[in-house]
């Protein structure tokens, strides 16, 4: 028993027949091929995952596919523009040294952007409130909670 | 990585490709009856479902360590008779997607006859404590004693005797990436592929081979981006020699991804000690001897290090200080539980966070400054190298020095009269210090299992382009890029041409692989051995193009001193290879290839000190200030070198605060989530003010120490020794780890019933 979704992912359409019970993880990862999106936990909880739906971060361990048919996702592949500059999260990352291991990354980028696009000007508490619900076991965040501040100062 | 394209085991899609979910044990203490496998292979897309019986021609789990007496527990990748641990696999399942296979894994009916199992190490000990191995009689797997000097005559001379008893509890590696592998077995050469989430893989390719029953040289081991290790990867499980044996029944290529769920259950785990420490010292101060006996979790059977872990904190046991007597014993313990192995620090922070707080609690005894009490006991700059009561010899070191340059960042005089200010309110300030010391770059081949030399190749390439391989493998140190940049300076070609690989056996020459903050002191120097001998033969080309016997090498050019007259190293490496003629005694090709032996380990060593805050109503501790000074030698990379100083904290921090795998006497794992086991957040984290002082180290031509471990060691007794301190007025001398706000809680409303 399938279901067919249609998405757009990064700007392009797809369809595709899926089973109910299939995360939204697992769909961009094995039916789309976009494993840029990372699974650390399943259960909601490390972020790894986080990709946008409809403009809004969401984990998408915690989502079924077919709960985002029609709508618009974004995922760290779809982060640089179409000439391949990247993204000023991903400046940010780049310059400051936001990753080590590099796996929390992509869920780190997208959760970035969020913040930002929230609150151009966040502190470094709200920085560090905006990363929460992401874990990263290698940087102790503060390369991370640097990069997010250099990105936002790019964005002005 | 930024942009979604790095491939990690996951990403690794092959044709045909199955995968694997394992069947685990409920219980951490059982007689399998029998396993019925019937329904599972029947299910719908299973290919195929194995048990202990079908894959007992597979060889044992590997660990490297003996010690004199040990008892050592004979683990099949797949369990056959008996259970041991909660997550012990009695059965595999392969089928076409992984929602089948965990659909079939759950049909898979084991009836089990339940034991009474041992949920932790002191529990172990207990009169009429169950046998965790049944052969034998009681739960000891080791006893190990080391003594330096005469620890007898000293306490007999001290003024001053302290005793504390002490835990390091368990924490879990959690690398944001659980383990995983992938096999491909290519019959026709009795080729093995596999693909996995590991720090060795070489030392992996030997062990698996071996388990295997396959030639070494036929099985090819690519460790792709890993994300993150910290110690549980530096290790071969059952689930690697499973899947590869699936691979080669069934001739397709298997995957498997453990969950985060197995991650918590079945790969190894750090700490586990439970210490009583005794330090002795003189009226003003003097320490004159340490004694530790330290009981070892050991968990249910060996991992690759699992006996040794322990021994390493009895080496450093000293910590930065002139205690020439010391005692140390250890009883290492079988429990029901995952087996302890080399986490982060491995060893060594358990024993600098026992002597750190002993200089605390012999500081508080005698009513002194704890910062004057470690001046007083600092070995001292002149005395290097130092030898110490443990057998090691320190290499290098200005230990007050750098003390001092943490004392002064942070204002400690002025703290000290603020927080005299804030205790007159009532308030709960600590000031917590940790001067710590680590055994880095490991090591010396004769004390590392398996060998702790390291390998480099540097090839220039015929365009001038240079290649390098290396034997250690890198997953978020960034030696690809302190490679590059040492490779830059040397040649002086631009880092951007400069490929550093790893990680995949069939390219690379034997290696030793990353752990023990090894990376940069022992690979490092292997490339940096490897490039002199790239230079010699540069000046050699030169010396033949430029027509010269006097020519020197600098930034990329060969120069001929006489006339002035250059050649750059692209030329060279075009002639090289081209090899119309050819200098005298040598041969075509820019290649050279070094192992480095390590003739000491380094000594890295630093001071840690918080300043923090209790809220008497919800026992949170709020750190206010966090600064650390920490000498590694010379540093390549400053960012690099903080990241893993940031990152080590949060795990000294989570450790001091947060982080806690707790069994219950069932051996079942309470804490087995990211829900239950608390690891630092962003929010969790204080801004960490880090700065650096410098004694390059003698051991190795580039001066570095390493960095990994630095701030996981550091960092915890500093929490530590900040919270009791901030308890002290309340009488409280000492609190085991977490310090979870409702344990500080407890102990601040028992001692003010007032103000709740
Ligand atoms: S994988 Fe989705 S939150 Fe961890
Ligand atoms: S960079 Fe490794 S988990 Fe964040």
């Amino acid at each position: 028993m399938t279901q067919t979704i249609s998405v757009t992912i990064n700007g392009k359409p797809y369809t595709h027949d899926v089973e109910p019970r299939l995360l939204l993880i697992h769909y961009l990862r094995e039916v789309v091929g976009l494993t840029g999106s990372h699974i650390g936990c399943e259960t909601s909880l490390c972020g790894a995952c986080t990709v946008e739906v409809d403009g809004r971060a969401i984990k998408s361990c915690t989502m079924f596919a077919v709960q985002a048919n029609g709508a618009s996702i974004l995922t760290v592949e779809g982060l640089a523009d179409a000439s391949g500059k990247m993204h000023r999260v991903q400046e940010g990352f780049w310059n400051e040294h936001g990753l080590q291991c590099g796996f929390c990354t992509p869920g780190m980028l997208m959760v970035s952007k969020q913040i930002l696009d929230r609150n151009p000007s966040p502190t470094e508490t709200e920085i560090r409130e905006g990363l929460d619900g992401n874990l990263c076991r290698c940087t102790g965040y503060q390369h991370i909670v640097k990069a997010v501040q250099a990105a936002a100062k790019a964005g002005v | 990585m930024l942009t979604g394209t790095a491939t990690y085991v996951d990403d690794i899609k092959m044709p045909n490709m199955l995968y694997a979910a394992m069947v685990r044990s409920p219980h951490a203490a059982a007689n399998i009856r029998s396993v019925d496998i019937s329904k599972a292979a029947a299910h719908p897309g299973v290919m195929a479902v194995y048990t202990g019986v079908d894959i007992k021609d597979v060889g044992a789990i590997v660990c490297g360590v003996e010690l004199p007496g040990m008892r050592k527990p004979h683990h099949t990748v797949i369990a056959t008779d008996r259970v041991y641990l909660v997550g012990h696999i009695v059965a595999v399942v392969v089928a076409k997607d992984r929602y089948v296979a965990a659909d079939a894994a759950d049909l898979v009916e084991v009836d089990y006859d339940v034991l009474d199992a041992v949920g932790g190490p002191e529990q172990a000990l207990a009169e009429g404590a169950p046998a965790v191995h049944p052969q034998w009689a009681d739960n000891i797997a080791f006893k190990f004693e080391q003594k330096g000097g005469d620890t007898d005559a000293a306490f007999a001379s001290a003024d001053v005797i302290c005793k504390q008893r002490m835990i390091s509890q368990r924490m879990v590696a959690n690398p944001m990436e659980t383990r995983g592998c992938v096999a491909s077995w290519h019959a026709a050469d009795r080729a093995l592929t596999i693909y996995t989430s590991t720090q060795i893989p070489h030392l992996a390719r030997t062990i698996l081979a071996g388990m295997l029953g396959l030639d070494e040289n036929r099985l090819r081991l690519i460790a792709p981006e890993v994300g993150g290790g910290f110690g549980c990867k530096l290790n071969v499980y059952p689930e690697e020699a499973i899947v590869s044996f699936a691979a080669m029944k069934l001739g397709v290529p298997v995957k498997w991804i453990e969950t985060r769920r197995e991650n918590f259950l079945s790969t190894i785990q750090g700490r586990g000690h439970v210490d009583y420490w005794e330090i002795a010292a003189k009226r003003d101060g003097t320490i004159v001897g340490v004694k530790v006996k330290i009981i070892q979790d050991l968990g249910a059977y060996f991992q690759l290090l699992t006996p040794a872990i322990p021994t390493l904190s009895v080496l450093m046991m000293p910590g930065l200080y002139n205690a020439r007597n010391i005692h140390a014993e250890i009883v290492g313990v079988f429990t029901n539980c995952v087996p302890t192995d080399a986490v982060r620090g491995a060893g060594r922070p358990e024993a600098t966070y026992g002597i750190e707080r002993m200089v605390d609690v012999l500081a508080a005894e005698l009513k002194m400054d704890p910062a004057e009490i470690r001046f007083k006991n600092f070995v001292a700059a002149d005395q290097f190298p130092f030898a110490t009561a443990t057998g090691l010899n320190y290499d290098s070191g200005d230990y007050a020095n750098t003390f001092t340059k943490a004392l002064d960042t942070i204002g400690y005089k002025k703290l000290r009269e603020e927080q005299a200010t804030a205790r007159k309110q009532g308030r709960l300030v600590g000031i917590g210090i940790s001067t710590y010391g680590e055994i880095c770059a490991m090591g010396p081949s004769p004390a590392v299992a398996a060998g702790g030399w390291e390998s480099a190749t540097v090839k220039v390439e015929p365009s001038g382009k240079v290649t390098i391989l290396t034997g250690i493998s890198p997953h978020g140190q960034g030696e690809e890029t302190t490679f590059a940049q040492i490779a830059g300076d040397e040649l002086g070609v631009p880092i951007d041409d400069v490929l550093v690989l790893h990680g995949d056996t069939s390219i690379v020459q034997y290696g030793i692989g990353t752990f023990g903050s090894r990376g940069t002191a022992v690979g490092g120097t292997a490339v940096y051995l490897a490039l002199q001998d790239i230079k010699e033969k540069v000046i050699r080309w030169g010396s033949m193009l430029l027509d010269s016997n006097d020519v020197r090498f600098e930034g990329g050019m060969c120069i001929d001193n006489a006339s002035g007259k250059s050649v750059s190293i692209q030329t060279i490496a075009a002639a090289a290879y081209r090899a119309m003629k050819i200098p005298t005694h040598s041969e075509p090709g820019l290649v050279a290839t070094r192992f480095w032996e390590p003739g000491n380990f380094t000594y890295p060593f630093g001071a840690h000190i918080i300043h923090s805050e209790i809220d008497p109503k919800t026992g949170q501790v709020e750190i206010k200030r966090y600064v650390m000074v920490d000498d590694i030698g010379n540093i390549l990379n400053p960012m690099i070198v903080d990241g893993q100083l940031h990152g080590g904290a949060s795990w000294g921090l989570g450790q001091a605060l947060w982080e806690h795998a707790i069994y219950d006497d069932a051996g079942q794992l309470v804490t087995g989530e990211f829900m239950d086991y608390a690891m630092a957040r962003a929010r969790m984290m204080p801004w960490i003010e880090s700065s650096h002082t410098c004694t390059p180290s003698p051991v190795n031509p580039l001066g570095v120490k390493g960095v990994g471990e630095a701030g996981t060691i550091g960092s915890t007794p500093a929490m530590v020794n900040s919270v009791v301190d901030a308890l002290a007025p309340l009488g409280v001398t000492h609190v085991d780890m977490p310090l979870t706000p409702e344990k500080l809680w407890r102990i601040i409303s028992a001692s003010q019933p007032e103000a709740n």
